[in-house]
């Protein structure tokens, strides 16, 4: 079974007023369990605003969000209408019985914040603690989780996200940006939420920080089984890490599926504005310039793969040489 | 919230919103003098009449503006009630052998202060939030008080000042629910527990939120300073203020409806204030 399914979800930003906006319109998504998934689109195609609704933060104004089959906002809205048949509530006033069905309906959604988590885009701005070793333990923390157990999820997270043990008794405002950033990536790994959603988690890093980030979060997926969600708009990072890929365009979902089915769409692709991958481009240049080369290809990995084939098989063609 | 709630402006292309900012201002300081001279019955229905045609020509729906009311209707009940049981006079309504006293005036000035509160909101909210922008609004003063620089008030600071404020209400809004939302995902619980601690589940917002101010008015300062601002002196205006034909109609309007509402004191029907 999907790990996640969105079912026809709209969302619209203020509505009723004149500034009334729809971000996601009848969107359809399936994402399966224990796989990278990216989330490609422009600025402005309802990325964001997708993975808002995943962890309850935001209600879809119709539409549905599964996880493990179950809807996350209906289990809530459930207790508010059925509040007057549930044991829990029998005797107490109507008063003191919404009050406790608001606690409970918190609580639920803390613990689904647990099971998912997401990081947002910047996320070096949510640091707040005296030491990174604090922020990190602030999720675990608000999980009512034992000390250690604490220190052993921080440390972890730290290894995950390659946050060095000297740092964590830094104040976390002394950390440069990419440190900062892999600093915010560990609190919510902390937390070791079994999906992992993330909203441009490499935007303003130089290549090095990028790596870093990326490489951390595979290697949480790896680890852990998880479910990860990754959103951007860099081609070449959904190449080198995501095995299925969403693609989204003006509120809505265009294509989706495994990585290779959908890239080999190129056209349509670059049709969207969408820059596919630049090894993927130069590839497909020499194609046209007679090599018979493979132009299925998108990491720098799989081009030198392919490149070494055409080497060794001694074939030759084209006048580029 | 989402970045569009910019103070109460609500955009649209009446002729009130294309009115020079200045004038708008103007109507507004006469506008509200008019409802305090007002104190007959038949001014307060001229008052009243103005206020819905005002509506009508702003043609922002009366939803929203009665909205804006909600807030003060408690002091709205409040006053009436007190000028209903505390205003004395000389037509009693109910029976001398009772304790309550409400008089014929009681209820007539609990009318005109009813009136006069809602129409001086309605009235300054058109002229002013619902149809200006503040940035609109900010000129305008830094023009009407633009004399005070001659004993030395340094009138552009201050309008620098405002603009930028103002400039930044959505964007720390917007920081604000952005940070909210990071630390709610991971797992801070913002409404629970006794005062003490939902004051410190704040913590987690106010430093971050702090912190991004304190760099973004560097910056700011930064940016400035890097395009040579020095203050008001010699700058020029990409949007320089203009009063047209529709301006000084405005205001030919707005005095002669004072001098009306000036002149409809003295009318006795129905009731005149004492």
């Amino acid at each position: 079974m999907d790990k996640i399914v969105l079912d026809h979800v709209s969302y619209i930003y203020g509505a009723g007023t004149p500034f009334e906006r729809c971000a996601l319109d009848d969107v359809s998504v399936n994402v399966r369990g224990g796989c990278i998934t990216g989330i490609i689109g422009h600025t402005g195609s309802g990325k964001s605003t997708m993975v808002q609704l995943l962890n309850g933060l935001a209600k879809p104004t119709s539409g549905k969000v599964l996880l493990d089959g179950y809807d996350i906002n209906s289990t809530l809205d459930e207790l508010l209408v059925a509040w007057k048949d549930r044991e829990e509530y029998a005797g107490l006033s109507r008063r003191a019985a919404k009050k406790a069905i608001r606690a409970e309906m918190e609580g639920r959604r803390r613990r689904l914040c647990f099971r998912v988590g997401l990081v947002m885009q910047y996320p070096e701005y949510q640091l707040f603690e005296e030491t990174v070793f604090k922020d990190i333990a602030y999720g675990p923390r608000n999980m009512g989780l034992e000390d250690v157990e604490i220190e052993a999820r921080v440390r972890e997270a730290a290894l995950f996200t390659g946050v060095d043990p000297s740092w964590l008794d830094k104040s976390p405002f002394d950390l440069s940006g990419g440190e900062k950033r892999r600093v915010a990536l560990a609190g919510v790994i902390a937390m070791r939420p079994e999906v992992l959603v993330l909203d441009e988690p490499a935007a303003g890093l130089d290549p090095r920080g990028r790596s870093f980030i990326f490489e951390g979060i595979r290697n949480y997926q790896r680890t852990t089984g998880s479910t990860v969600l990754i959103v951007s708009h860099s081609m070449e990072d959904m190449a080198r890490y995501c095995d299925d890929v969403i693609v989204m365009a003006n509120a809505k979902v265009v294509m989706q599926g495994a990585r290779r089915e959908v890239f080999a769409h190129v056209d349509e692709l670059s049709e969207m504005g969408l820059s596919i991958p630049q090894i993927t481009t130069l590839m497909r240049r020499l194609r046209a310039r007679g090599l018979d080369i493979s132009d299925n290809v998108y990491t720098v990995e799989e081009a030198m793969e392919a490149v070494k084939r055409y080497v060794a098989e001694g074939r030759t063609g084209g006048e580029l040489v | 919230m989402k970045g569009v709630s910019f103070g109460q402006y609500y955009p649209s292309d009446s002729i009130l919103h294309k009115l020079d900012p200045r004038t708008k201002v103007i109507m507004a300081v006469f506008y509200i003098v008019c409802t305090f001279v007002c104190k007959s019955a038949a001014g307060f229905l001229a008052l009243t009449l103005s206020a819905l045609a005002l509506v009508f020509i702003s043609r922002i729906p009366l939803r929203t503006i009665l909205r804006s009311i909600r807030p003060l209707l408690f002091i709205i009940a409040f006053t009436s009630l007190m000028n209903i049981f505390f205003t004395q006079g000389e037509r009693r309504l109910t029976p001398e052998s009772w304790v309550i006293s409400i008089y014929v005036e009681g209820l007539w000035s609990a009318l005109f202060m009813t009136l006069r509160i809602m129409i001086l909101i309605v009235g300054t909210s058109l002229f002013l939030t619902y149809t200006t922008t503040p940035i609109a609004l900010t000129d305008a003063l830094e023009n009407l008080l633009g004399p005070l620089k001659k004993i030395r008030v340094p009138v552009h600071d201050f309008a620098m000042m405002m603009t930028i404020a103002l400039r930044f209400i959505p964007t720390l809004s917007d920081e604000t629910e952005k940070i909210m939302n990071a630390q709610k995902a991971r797992g801070s619980d913002l409404s629970s527990g006794s005062l003490l601690k939902k004051a410190k589940a704040l913590v987690p917002i106010l430093i971050p939120l702090f912190v991004s101010a304190i760099n973004r008015a560097f910056e700011l300062a930064a940016a400035m300073e890097c395009r040579c601002y020095h203050g008001g002196e010699g700058r020029t205006r990409l949007k320089v203020l203009r009063y047209r034909t529709r301006d000084w109609v405005a205001m030919l309007t707005i005095l002669v409806f004072f001098a009306g509402i000036f002149a409809l004191r003295y009318v006795p029907w129905l009731y005149i204030m004492g």
